[in-house]
């Protein structure tokens, strides 16, 4: 009687969960990604439950029936094995996964982040000669960098792009491993030092969202939030001329590496421009022109590398929290010389 | 150069008064507590003179069912400390919005969460699940003891001074601040100078130790000492799931350990395997620590499945359902387990490919984890079923996992996944068949078994207040979690601005206290089952009308748990041996050939604790003379050839005749 009360009792709670869990931005967002993830949450929601709902009714049912003073049901001591219902309860779950399994392979292929978007929502497929918004993103401790090639500007905590044009995000990050998520726009991406990864994006609605690290960086980790603008054409080139008017100036690299000091909840920056090649310096780890640049590190390696000299062309770096007693130094690999210099 | 030589530093390493963290209220608090307690503790055990018995009984027994039960006492003690970390935290987050920070810096509030996630995975369930596969596993299958008695003896006690360490830091320094796994680079030493990772990566090395050991050791003894005429399939299934278990931890604590140790030279050395410079790479990390970390959570509920199997089937009065199925199942996943790793980290950048194969894999396991559940529903299916305690968490069970099964799935479709991941919705989603699946299985277990182990029953009433606080705290903990997690809500903040947001919280706190009240009453139970336990006592050694061979000797089991091995005609070993008529052998008796108690386990353990408390401060000194003290003990204990005993004849006749007159005087 106990279960059959309690039973009741969520059966109640469930309808409000569930309005409750309608209304919510991963149910409800503004990009086309986004609506696409949220709907196949549903769809495979509703398939698992063709399974779970008889088997909750039937463990209900058989515990309130064959309950030891129900002296009417059968008893059957013996009775441990049928192959047909062997067979019945490995293939009701195989089928189910089946056409789960389907729907994974179709979705993860179509709603692959690094794949360039085909539609901007349900109704329009991308027109012929679109452009993606480039935007170059850094997770640092603890606030996010937005670099805009195209427009050669630069943002702190603050990311805008117009509605309907997909927007293709190259995501990297200074030190720790973030992710880079903007719930009603499209599915997280982890954001981490000496790698490159990609975002495929689309927002069709304007608005103001919001943006944050959804993995966990250390202790400023809670403020690492960043508003992002849905806007219209006109306003988004508004918004560019604005932070072009910016009164931050101009993000040089050696401004960079004092941005890359960890602080928290730091206020929108806007930088009119940016330092060329900030960001494959970042992704390459030689903002510092002092240090060697990942990707000359990889090419003389994949030429056999440089052998015994390569132990001596090393050098020890500043610690990263110097107030930490603690805190250790760490070598890095110097660059050589270039013709520029 | 020896005028450099800094005594102080040799000696003391980075532990300097600073370490001591008497600034923090909380602390100080805890620490006066549980010094007082301690002293209580101390003081009452002196006085009642129990010294002696504590040593010779159990701090150095080597009998599988005081390990068994010092290894369930360990689990519930750090139980109530992971606890209240979780108490803290839903606390935190349900007051830290907008201008109000909430009672925890971000400082404290991320050793809270890494310190809940680390003690409840490696010192509550681990223990729990060790515990009770030590206890039953011998006895299941008609032993004497394990293969390797001593082993397990040590076994215990590197785990409990690996829990020992994680204690020690709560006063001496600072826990990892790292999340339960310690992904580098945030784990490394540049961003993690302190000694909180320290203490994370030697309190796991020592406790790994013991579960590595102990795997092996249980391994062996299901494979080499079952009772003759039980063949595998003729084996219960919750020694089938320990087995499959064991396999799990032999195959996959290594790579723990090789994680560990390449994450402790790139702090220690300054070795670059997971740095961000000279070529190091964090996400290789990943991909090991999820080798390891994948198959944990199967190490933990493929016990669980076997003791709902024996619970379904004894209350139920009936057969299992589909044995063959069911040892099929647990089969399949277990080698399942290891395919599947990738699922953890969808939304690092794998391909689309890749992450298709990782979430069909991981898909497949719920086949057999639902024919499982088919099996537990046909058992019941014309049973006549007896609503004992053990069969309550058994029902309450199968309704909540099937819903954290369901939720797990979802998180495997890998578009699904990259709006979820990291979410409230992962976090209700693991408790949900964490606390589901193995605490409640753990739960159910321990009340099925205890009767065994004490001789009498647990109390039912204070149990089923237990059932339902745990129960309804459950649902009302998580299900808000659910919610906050499909609105985009990220885990291990320690602040939120989105006011709309907390009353979500504070439904999820209020859950949380349920479950406080469901623990409180849980320890009320084990006290008035104490008290009233000559009115609880079972002199039959079969209480519950078991059907498998631990029912078949007394409760508690003698040291030699069986006078005459049994033989085994049937996997229901007991109830076929009830219906057949069994007759318990009277005489006939000879000595029993049984391994004598050593200290040799608890002494290299602490040794062991030692080091690692000396090479977490970097006390290099302390660290050296503990290493090789650890050596000298464990070639001391290799001289040590008094290592097993007869119980004489006149011994065993006396104990098998009190259980007669005991079984005579209760018919």
């Amino acid at each position: 009687m106990h279960i059959l009360k309690n039973l009741r009792r969520s059966l109640l709670l469930l309808p409000a969960m569930l309005l409750a869990g309608c209304n919510t931005v991963l149910m409800n967002p503004s990009g086309d990604i986004a609506s696409q993830q949220g709907r196949l949450i549903v769809v495979s929601t509703v398939l698992m439950l063709i399974i779970i709902i008889p088997v909750v009714a039937l463990t209900v049912l058989f515990a309130w029936r064959y309950r030891q003073s129900n002296k009417e049901a059968v008893y059957s001591p013996d009775w441990d094995h049928s192959t047909q219902l062997e067979l019945a309860i490995w293939a009701a779950p195989l089928l189910i996964i089946i056409a789960l399994g389907a729907i994974t392979w179709i979705s993860t292929h179509t709603l692959d982040p690094y794949q360039p978007l085909r539609r901007i929502d349900a109704q329009r497929p991308i027109p012929a000669d679109t452009k993606p918004l480039v935007v170059e993103v850094v997770a640092l401790d603890w606030k996010w960098l937005f670099i805009y090639p195209e427009q050669g500007i630069a943002t702190v905590n603050e990311l805008a792009a117009p509605v309907d044009r997909p927007i293709e995000f190259r995501i990297t990050a200074s030190s720790v491993m973030n992710s880079f998520f903007i719930p009603a726009l499209a599915g997280q991406i982890y954001a981490m030092p000496g790698m490159q990864t990609k975002l495929n994006a689309v927002i069709n609605k304007p608005g103001e969202f919001e943006g944050f690290s959804a993995n966990y960086s250390g202790a400023g980790f809670s403020g690492m939030r960043f508003k992002f603008h849905g806007l219209s054409h006109e306003g988004f080139d508004q918004w560019i001329a604005k932070v072009k008017t910016g009164k931050d100036g101009e993000l040089s690299r050696a401004l960079y590496q004092k941005l890359e000091v960890p602080s928290e909840r730091e206020p929108v920056r806007h930088y009119a421009t940016v330092a060329p090649d900030l960001y494959d310096a970042i992704l390459n780890r030689c903002v510092d022109s002092g240090k060697m640049c990942m990707k000359q590190m990889m090419a003389i390696d994949a030429e056999g590398g440089l052998g015994k000299p390569g132990a001596f062309n090393v050098a020890t770096m500043q610690s990263w929290q110097p107030d930490n007693i603690n805190s250790p130094k760490r070598k890095y690999v110097t660059a050589m010389c270039t013709t520029e210099e | 150069m020896l005028e450099h030589l800094d005594l102080t530093k040799l000696v003391f390493g980075r532990l300097t008064w600073e370490a001591i963290p008497y600034h923090e209220p909380i602390l100080i608090g805890t620490f006066i507590a549980v010094a007082l307690g301690g002293l209580a503790l101390l003081g009452a055990m002196t006085y009642f003179k129990v010294w002696g018995t504590l040593w010779r009984d159990w701090i150095t027994s080597i009998d599988h069912k005081k390990i068994g039960i010092m290894y369930i006492i360990l689990g519930l003690v750090m139980l109530l400390r992971g606890f209240s970390d979780a108490i803290m935290m839903r606390a935190q987050q349900a007051i830290a919005f907008g201008d109000n920070a909430g009672f925890l810096p971000p400082h404290h509030y991320d050793q809270v969460f890494t310190a809940h996630g680390v003690i409840m995975i490696f010192f509550v369930a681990m223990p729990l699940v060790t515990g009770l596969m030590n206890f039953v596993v011998p006895l299941q299958i008609g032993a004497r003891d394990v293969a390797f008695p001593f082993l397990n003896n040590f076994s215990f006690w590197m785990t409990t001074f690996g829990a020992g360490l994680v204690m020690a830091s709560l006063f001496v320094g600072e826990f990892a601040k790292t999340g339960w796994l310690a992904y580098p680079p945030l784990s490394g030493i540049l961003f993690s100078p302190d000694v909180g990772v320290d203490y994370y990566i030697w309190s796991l090395q020592i406790a790994g130790v013991g579960t590595l050991l102990s795997g092996v050791n249980l391994l062996v003894t299901i494979v080499k000492m079952r009772a003759p005429g039980m063949t595998m399939m003729k084996m219960p299934v919750f020694t089938w799931t320990a087995l499959c278990t064991n396999v799990l931890i032999v195959a996959a604590f290594p790579v723990l350990t090789a994680v560990l140790a390449l994450l402790s030279l790139d702090r220690y050395v300054g070795t670059n395997f997971f740095t961000n410079d000279m070529g190091g790479n964090a996400m290789m990390y990943v991909n090991l620590i999820w080798i390891w970390g994948h198959p944990e959570v199967y190490i933990l509920i493929l016990p669980a499945f076997g003791i709902f199997s024996e619970v379904v089937s004894t209350f139920s009065g009936k057969r299992l359902f589909g044995y063959a199925s069911m040892v099929y199942a647990t089969v399949v996943i277990t080698i399942l387990s290891y395919l599947v790793w990738l699922h953890h980290f969808f939304t690092m950048g794998s391909g689309a490919s890749v992450n298709s194969f990782f979430g069909i894999t991981t898909m497949i396991i719920s086949i057999p984890t639902g024919a499982k559940i088919f099996n537990w529903l046909f058992t019941m299916y014309r049973g006549r079923i007896r609503f004992e305690l053990p069969m309550m968490w058994t029902i309450g069970f199968m309704i909540t996992f099937v819903f954290g099964g369901m939720t797990g799935v979802l998180l495997a479709v890998p578009p699904a996944d990259f709006v979820l991941h990291n979410s409230l919705f992962l976090i209700a989603h693991f408790h949900n068949v964490i606390i589901g699946g193995v605490l409640f299985g753990m739960l159910a277990g321990i009340t099925y078994w205890f009767p065994k182990a004490f001789g009498y029953k647990l109390d039912p009433f204070w149990g089923k207040c237990s059932f339902w606080f745990w129960i309804v705290g459950f649902w009302t903990a998580f299900m808000p979690l659910y919610v906050l997690g499909l609105m985009g809500v990220t885990r291990r903040m320690s602040h939120f601005q989105d006011m709309s947001l907390q009353i979500w919280f504070q439904v999820a706190a209020f859950g949380a206290v349920l479950i406080a009240l469901g623990i409180g009453c849980f320890i009320i139970q084990l006290v008035v089952s104490y008290i009233r336990r000559d009115s609880l006592r079972d002199t039959t050694g079969d209480p519950w009308d078991g059907r498998t061979l631990e029912w078949s000797t007394s409760s508690p089991p003698p040291a030699y748990n069986f006078a005459f091995t049994p033989r085994i005609h049937d996997n229901d070993a007991w109830s076929d041996m009830k219906a057949r008529g069994y007759e318990r052998p009277l005489e006939g008796f000879s000595p029993i050939h049984m391994p004598k108690n050593t200290a040799a386990g608890f002494v290299i353990a602490a040794l062991s604790a030692v080091c690692g408390f000396a090479l977490i401060w970097q006390m290099w000194l302390l660290a050296g003379i503990g290493f090789i003290a650890m050596l000298v003990a464990i070639i001391v204990h290799t001289f040590n050839y008094k290592r097993d005993y007869h119980i004489p004849t006149d011994e065993v006749v006396r104990t098998e005749d009190a259980r007669t007159r005991l079984l005579a005087a209760h018919v």
